[in-house]
C-alpha cells in the first residue's frame, strides 16, 4: 500500500493530502490543548485553561461551560464586538433577560460587578472584571435585513455576516432555535442614553479591553463577533476576539460581590438555591483537578 | 382629548369597529389584528402601565423585537411614529397617534421571580405580567421560549445620566389613547399589569378598554 501519493484522485492520496495540513497557525483558530495558549491570564495557572479560541470578525463560536467555569472575552484590536447569549445548559428556557437584568440593578450600563439574570431570578453570570466600559444592553445584535441595507449582505457565510444569522447557527448546534434567542448584549463598542432618551453610539474604548465573565450555573454561551448595529461605519468594520475559559468557583457569601447591592444578594440566594437543587453544590466542592 | 393626536384618534375610531373590549385590572388579553387595521388603546383611569407583545400571526417565530424597534428609532422612548419591529427588522405596527408622548420598552414585563430581587420574597406569590402572557400565550399554541422584552404602553423609565434607570410616576391621565395601525397580521398579547410594588400602575390597578377598527 502506498503511503505517499502526489495525487488526490486516489483515497490514499486525499488522506495524505488532508493531513498534511495539520499544524497550520493562523490568527483566529482555537488552541488545544488550551493549556497550550502561551498567555495564560495573570494569576492563572496554564493547567486550569480549558479553552483558548480567537474568534475572527464575522463569526462565532458558542460554549457550554459548568457552574464556577470563567471566560474571559478580549477585543484584540479595538474593534471587536461580542454580542452574547447565555441559556441555563439543560434547561435553556431559562435565559438572559437583559430587561431584568438592566432593570432590577437600576442601571443601564454593563460593568464590573454587573448581574446578567435570568427571567427566573437567577444570575447566569456575574462580570468580575472589565476593563472596557463600553458595552450595551438595548441594541441586541445586526440582522439579515439590517446587513443588507447596511453592508449590502447579511447572510452567514457572506462577506458581513449579521449578529442573528451567526446566533442562530450557534443555537442549532446547541439543539436550539429561533424562539430560544431572546434579545442579546454586547460588549466593547459602547451606547450611551441621552437626557431625550436618544442612543448615541460611543464606539470602543480601545485596544485590549476584557471582559471576565463567571458562570454561576451551568451554562450554554452563544458568542457573535460583528459590528454593532449602530457603528456607522458604512464598512464592515470588525476584529478577531478572543475567548479564554478557566476552571473557577461560583461567587459565594464571602465574596463581595455575594452582598454588593440587595437585589443581587437575593439574586445570588436563589441562584445557590438552585445549585444546590441540582446536586451542584458538592461537586464543585470535591473537584480535583 | 383635544389636541392633534386626539383627533387623529377620533377619527380613527371612527372606522367599521371590530372589537371593542374593556380588559379588567389584572387580566390578560390577546387577539389578531388584522394588517391595515388599527389598535386603540384607552387608560381608562390614568397610569395603567399595559405590557404588550406582538408577534407575526403567520409564524410566531418572528415576534416583536425591542433591540431591532430601539435601534430603528434611535431612541428608548415610543411614541407617534414608532414602528414597532420584528426580530427580522420588519415593521409589526406603527404608533400613528400618541395622547401621552413616551412609552417604555427597556423595562419588560413584571414576574413572580424579578419580584423576588426587586421587591424581596414575600412578593412571589402576588400576581404578575409573565403569568398573564404565558396564560394567554398558550390559547395560541405559544410558551416560555416565546416570550421576549416586551412594551410598556404608559409606563415611564428614564435613564439618568449616570445610567440610573427605573420605573417612576407615570405621565399618563384618565382616558389617554394611543393607535397603533397593524403592517402585517399581528397576534397581540396584553397584561394588563397586576404590580401593586412601583408606581408603574399607580400602585392600584385599573382597567383599560382595547378597540380595534378598520378604517
Amino acid at each position: 500500500m502506498s503511503t505517499h501519493s502526489s495525487t488526490t484522485a486516489s483515497t490514499y492520496g486525499a488522506r495524505d493530502h488532508a493531513r498534511s495540513q495539520a499544524g497550520q497557525v493562523v490568527t483566529v483558530m482555537p488552541v488545544l490543548p488550551a493549556s497550550s495558549w502561551p498567555t495564560p491570564p495573570e494569576g492563572v495557572d496554564a493547567r486550569d485553561l480549558l479553552w483558548a479560541e480567537t474568534v475572527a470578525g464575522g463569526s462565532y463560536t458558542h460554549l457550554r461551560v459548568g457552574r464556577g467555569t470563567t471566560v474571559r472575552l478580549r477585543d484584540l484590536d479595538g474593534a471587536a464586538c461580542a454580542h452574547l447569549v447565555l441559556l441555563q445548559a439543560g434547561s435553556p428556557w431559562e435565559r438572559l433577560n437583559v430587561a431584568d437584568t438592566t432593570k432590577v440593578a437600576w442601571q443601564a450600563y454593563l460593568g464590573t460587578g454587573s448581574l446578567l439574570l435570568s427571567d427566573q431570578g437567577r444570575v447566569l453570570a456575574s462580570v468580575v472584571e472589565d476593563s472596557s466600559g463600553a458595552h450595551d444592553a438595548f441594541c441586541g445584535t445586526s440582522t439579515l435585513a439590517g446587513n443588507v441595507a447596511k453592508y449590502g449582505d447579511g447572510s452567514p457565510q457572506g462577506a458581513s455576516p449579521a449578529g442573528r444569522e451567526l446566533l442562530l447557527l450557534a443555537a442549532a448546534k446547541q439543539g436550539l432555535s429561533a424562539r430560544d434567542l431572546p434579545p442579546s448584549l454586547s460588549f466593547f463598542q459602547g451606547v450611551r442614553v441621552d437626557g431625550d432618551g436618544a442612543l448615541v453610539f460611543t464606539g470602543s474604548a480601545g485596544v485590549d479591553g476584557c471582559v471576565t465573565l463567571r458562570a454561576e450555573l451551568p451554562l450554554v454561551l452563544l458568542v457573535a463577533n460583528v459590528p454593532h448595529p449602530l457603528d456607522p461605519s458604512p464598512s464592515y468594520r470588525t476584529a478577531p476576539l478572543e475567548v479564554l475559559a478557566w476552571r473557577g468557583e461560583p461567587t459565594g457569601p464571602d465574596d463581595a460581590l455575594w452582598s454588593a447591592t440587595p437585589e443581587g444578594e437575593r439574586a445570588f440566594l436563589n441562584t445557590a438555591a438552585q445549585a444546590a437543587l441540582l446536586g451542584l453544590e458538592a461537586r464543585t466542592s470535591e473537584r480535583t483537578r | 382629548m383635544s389636541g392633534p393626536a386626539g383627533l387623529v384618534i377620533d377619527r380613527l375610531l371612527a372606522g367599521d369597529v371590530a372589537l371593542d373590549e374593556v380588559v379588567p385590572a389584572r387580566a390578560a388579553w390577546s387577539s389578531v389584528v388584522p394588517a391595515g387595521s388599527i389598535l386603540t388603546v384607552v387608560d381608562l383611569e390614568g397610569n395603567q402601565a399595559v405590557d404588550f407583545l406582538a408577534y407575526n400571526a403567520h409564524d410566531t417565530s418572528e415576534r416583536y423585537s425591542a433591540p431591532d424597534t430601539m435601534v430603528r428609532q434611535g431612541n428608548i422612548f415610543l411614541s407617534t411614529g414608532s414602528v414597532l419591529c420584528t426580530n427580522e427588522s420588519r415593521p409589526l405596527l406603527t404608533v400613528v397617534a400618541d395622547e401621552v408622548g413616551r412609552h417604555d420598552t427597556i423595562g419588560g414585563a413584571c414576574s413572580k421571580e424579578s419580584n423576588s430581587l426587586r421587591y424581596g420574597h414575600h412578593t412571589v406569590h402576588q400576581h404578575a405580567c409573565v403569568d398573564n402572557f404565558l396564560a394567554e400565550g398558550a390559547q395560541w399554541g405559544l410558551g416560555k421560549r416565546d416570550l421576549v422584552s416586551n412594551v410598556n404602553w404608559y409606563m415611564n423609565v428614564p435613564v439618568e445620566a449616570d445610567g440610573t434607570l427605573g420605573i417612576v410616576d407615570g405621565l399618563s391621565a384618565p382616558g389617554r389613547r394611543l393607535s397603533l395601525r397593524a403592517e402585517m397580521d399581528t397576534l397581540v398579547l396584553v397584561s394588563n399589569c397586576p404590580q401593586v410594588n412601583n408606581p408603574c400602575n399607580g400602585f392600584d390597578p385599573t382597567p383599560v378598554r382595547l378597540v380595534v377598527t378598520r378604517p
